[in-house]
């Protein structure tokens, strides 16, 4: 492998250097048919799962497939892309927040062939490459975070669990059964890189474990007073600590019973791991919701407080969760969210229509807002 | 024959859903081959690497990536995360794995030219695998070495006309719906505002010079389709203060079953014939609806824009033509202090170019975060240990029942000395003089 330069010298770094230039600017990637018509759009309609038509008030239409894909993308499978927008969209495309792909087209006789070519596109496995949906009253994409693949404080996997999870949701991204939409996210640790707090369902990797005290690292590698500072239950003090040699080193002690494993010690300190293939798994909550329809955005509710990580495909994870999803779409009213569901039912009976057991776990002890989540009411439900 | 031996992987290559196990087989596989004679500057085995490393964190259960050391291009103190391998002889073609973020362009729409050249660039210089795209928005470039980022950045900039994006305390890159490029709904222009705001704050997003991570993002309504409301410390969402305009016609088709409720959304069941009673008016949060002579009514004053009604009937009301945004602040994942949903801070602003009025709002926010704020403290929490009050303040924004959903319910009031009258300092002895000790 021989180094190719692109140009770029080293020795004189601000030589034409080109900085603070922001994204391309995307006026230059609509394509004619949105630039013409964009902010005169009089209406939509779902004509089948996965397609849509908009139609503008000069006459014009755009019919829309919108395809399902791992947001984990090689460039093969790019220019796979590439090569289906270069055929039936003029070298149009877009991506959407919840990672899917957009093939726009301008009459309605464009959309069959397309949508044909894109369910005829398989994997040697026999898995889809682009499959069609994840509009309307059904499940879409599962938006995620890294997990195992790249990140350095996951406590599950992300794509893994995904797939594993699409798979077993796969009916509901084609269809569109549900009483309402139903978002499903994925974060690998309580970062939340993803911001899955707000999800009708959210997978959440979580550690149970305290950190680990790498003693003869932790002051060569960290900064002391932040590694302290960042625990935000104040578990962790200043220590001397006598190491093997007789020698004291600077470190830390950890009061185990004040921790609650958020990690964010480790993001400061690398000394401090909290991996672990046993105290790592899953925390399941439901019910949360980003849209201002009917009632305000809320959060998501812890149900089930925690899942071993079974790699690959995460069954017991998995089955929990179709179990939610069928008894919402058994029992909720047109319209309802699965939060608003379970809000009208009374979160007891959420517990007994899921099948889920409720546990010590699931009750609020992290400082103020707890209070307000017990139950100050005679009303509730046997 | 494959590198490495992935049993638990292979699992995940059956089911209906893409599998990114395939896909990266796909590309450990074109890179054997190297049909095009490509130079690889990445190791040509890179993906059997990363194949190699997930086998081995399926199997134990734990991640095999460190922490980041410091590694960007020069001038930048973002847009690159530095990555390396915990078992670097096993894997030696993922022992440097940096991750660059590409501030994609606003609403996600591509032409395949792009595309095309960010992907031989990525085989080229990387490892031919991305996130399209992360969470925050951006296209993210899995894993390079060191030496390769200031090529990479050189070519991004020279060849393709475009800048990294954000990471660190900084502002991260802002994102959007595809707003009214193709919605309706949307009350603004989301692609307009986020690149303007993107552009206008370069050095915010290159050079951490905040406590913590700042993020913008832009939702044309209150369907919030980007979830701002829930992950941006600063999020605009399109809103409207006249009248939603009514088509009766279209009301009448609606309730004739000519046309479908939710522009077809609930097509997967049978959900009997539409009732716009019950599933319009009934479902109305204000109860501002009705029905007279045949007619649809709203009382737009009491109305708050949920949405619901539009979204049922599309084809027959729309959005008002009063139309801005809203700004509110402070949403965060939980860490550290738990979660936070984004809290009302202006209810109602004009965006139009330049956006002064909102550029005015954001920068007094900044300069009161970066003054108080302390290291890693998101401004929602700023907001909380310092009061709604002080952020009304430093934004010079006037008080209003709209910031709040409801009025406090202790007394405990931190009256300020010249709220009151004659201030703080008294005479204890001309108090004396009339009450005994």
């Amino acid at each position: 492998m021989a180094f190719i330069s692109s140009g770029y010298d080293p020795k004189e770094p601000m030589k034409d250097r080109i900085t603070d230039i922001g994204p391309r600017d995307y006026e230059e990637f609509y394509p004619p048919v949105i630039k013409k018509n964009k902010g005169k759009w009089l209406y939509h309609e779902i004509l089948e799962p996965g397609v849509l038509v908009h139609v503008s008030e000069t006459g014009d239409e755009v019919y829309t497939v919108r395809a399902g894909g791992a947001r984990l993308m090689s460039v093969s499978h790019i220019r796979e892309i590439c090569d289906i927008a270069e055929k039936y969209c003029d070298g149009h495309v877009r991506f959407t927040t919840r990672n899917n792909i957009e093939f726009m087209v301008d009459s309605k006789d464009k959309v069959e062939p397309l949508k044909k070519d894109l369910l005829s596109r398989k994997q040697p496995g026999g898995c889809y490459k682009f499959p069609v949906g994840g509009t309307g009253a059904g499940i879409t994409n599962i938006v995620h975070t890294q997990g195992w693949i790249h990140c350095h404080t996951p406590a599950t996997d992300a794509s893994g669990p995904v797939k594993a999870a699409m798979d077993v949701l796969f009916d509901d991204f084609t269809d569109m059964r549900l009483p309402a939409k139903l978002r499903v996210s994925l974060a690998c640790c309580l970062n939340m890189c993803g911001a899955v707090h707000c999800s009708d369902i959210a997978i959440l990797g979580y550690h149970r474990k305290p950190p680990m005290l790498d003693h003869e690292h932790i002051d060569k590698a960290c900064e002391i007073p932040l590694a302290i500072a960042a625990c935000p239950t104040a578990a962790i003090k200043p220590a001397k600590i006598e190491s093997e040699g007789g020698a004291k080193v600077s470190s830390v002690a950890v009061n185990n019973s004040r921790c609650m494993f958020c990690g964010n010690c480790y993001t400061m300190c690398p000394g401090m791991p909290l991996a672990d293939d046993v105290g790592d798994g899953i925390v399941l909550m439901a019910g949360g919701k980003v849209s201002n329809r009917i009632s305000s955005p809320k959060f998501s509710k812890v149900v089930v407080a925690f899942i071993p990580n079974e790699a690959p495909r995460w069954p017991k994870t998995t089955e929990t969760i179709k179990r939610m999803v069928e008894a919402y779409a058994k029992d909720a009213r047109k319209y309802e969210r699965l939060g608003e569901w379970a809000e009208r039912i009374g979160w007891e009976r959420f517990f007994e229509k899921c099948e889920l057991e409720f546990t010590h776990h699931l009750i609020d002890d992290f400082r103020d807002p707890a209070y307000f989540t017990w139950r100050q009411t005679t009303n509730f439900k046997f | 024959m494959a590198k490495h031996k992935t049993p638990l992987l292979d699992q995940l290559e059956t089911g209906p859903w893409p599998s990114f196990v395939t896909d990266i087989k796909r590309e450990a596989e074109s890179r054997a081959k190297n049909e095009k004679g490509i130079d690889f500057q990445m190791p040509q085995d890179v993906c059997e690497d990363i194949l190699g490393v997930l086998e081995l964190s399926f199997k134990h259960g734990r991640t095999h990536w460190k922490h980041g050391g410091i590694v960007g291009v020069f001038g930048y103190g973002g847009g690159v995360i530095g990555r390396y391998c915990d078992q670097p002889e096993m894997f030696p073609g993922v022992a440097h794995f940096h991750t660059l973020r590409v501030n994609q362009p606003a609403g996600k729409f591509y032409k395949t030219d792009f595309l095309r050249q960010l992907c031989d660039l990525w085989e080229l210089r990387g490892s031919g695998i991305t996130n399209m795209h992360g969470s925050t928005g951006d296209i993210i470039l899995l894993g390079t070495s060191t030496p390769q980022l200031e090529e990479i950045f050189y070519e991004l900039t020279h060849n393709m006309n475009q800048d990294l994006g954000g990471s660190g305390s900084n502002l991260r890159t802002p994102s959007d719906c595809i707003g009214a490029a193709r919605c309706e709904y949307s009350c603004y222009d989301t692609q307009a505002l986020c690149t303007h705001l993107t552009k206008e704050y370069q050095d915010e997003l290159h050079r951490p010079a905040f406590p913590y991570k700042f993020k913008f993002k832009f939702d044309g309504c209150p369907n919030c389709c980007v979830a701002s409301i829930a992950r941006a410390d600063l999020s605009f969402i399109g809103t409207w203060k006249d009248d939603i305009r009514i088509d009766q016609e279209a009301v009448q088709a609606y309730i004739g079953g000519e046309l479908a409720p939710n522009a077809g959304d609930h097509a997967g069941r049978d959900w009997g014939p539409f009732d716009i009673q019950k599933e319009v008016i009934g479902l109305c949060p204000t109860e501002c609806m009705w029905m007279e002579d045949n007619k649809l009514m709203i009382e737009d004053k009491e109305c708050t824009r949920c949405m619901h009604c539009i979204n049922v009937m599309p084809r027959a009301l729309r959005i008002g033509e009063d139309r801005g945004l809203s700004m509110l602040i402070g949403a965060k994942a939980p860490i550290l202090d738990g979660a936070q949903m984004a809290s009302l801070l202006v209810p109602f602003v004009k965006a139009e170019e330049p956006y002064d009025e909102i550029k005015e709002v954001i920068e007094s926010v900044w300069d009161w975060w970066m003054e108080e704020g302390k290291n890693r403290e998101r401004v929602g929490e700023l907001i909380k240990r310092q009061g709604f009050q002080r952020l009304l303040e430093v934004t010079n924004i006037k008080p209003m029942p709209q910031h709040v959903q409801e009025p406090r319910s202790n007394p405990y009031i931190f009256w300020k000395e010249d709220e009151v009258e004659g201030g703080f300092e008294r005479d204890i002895n001309e108090f004396r003089k009339h009450h005994q000790r």
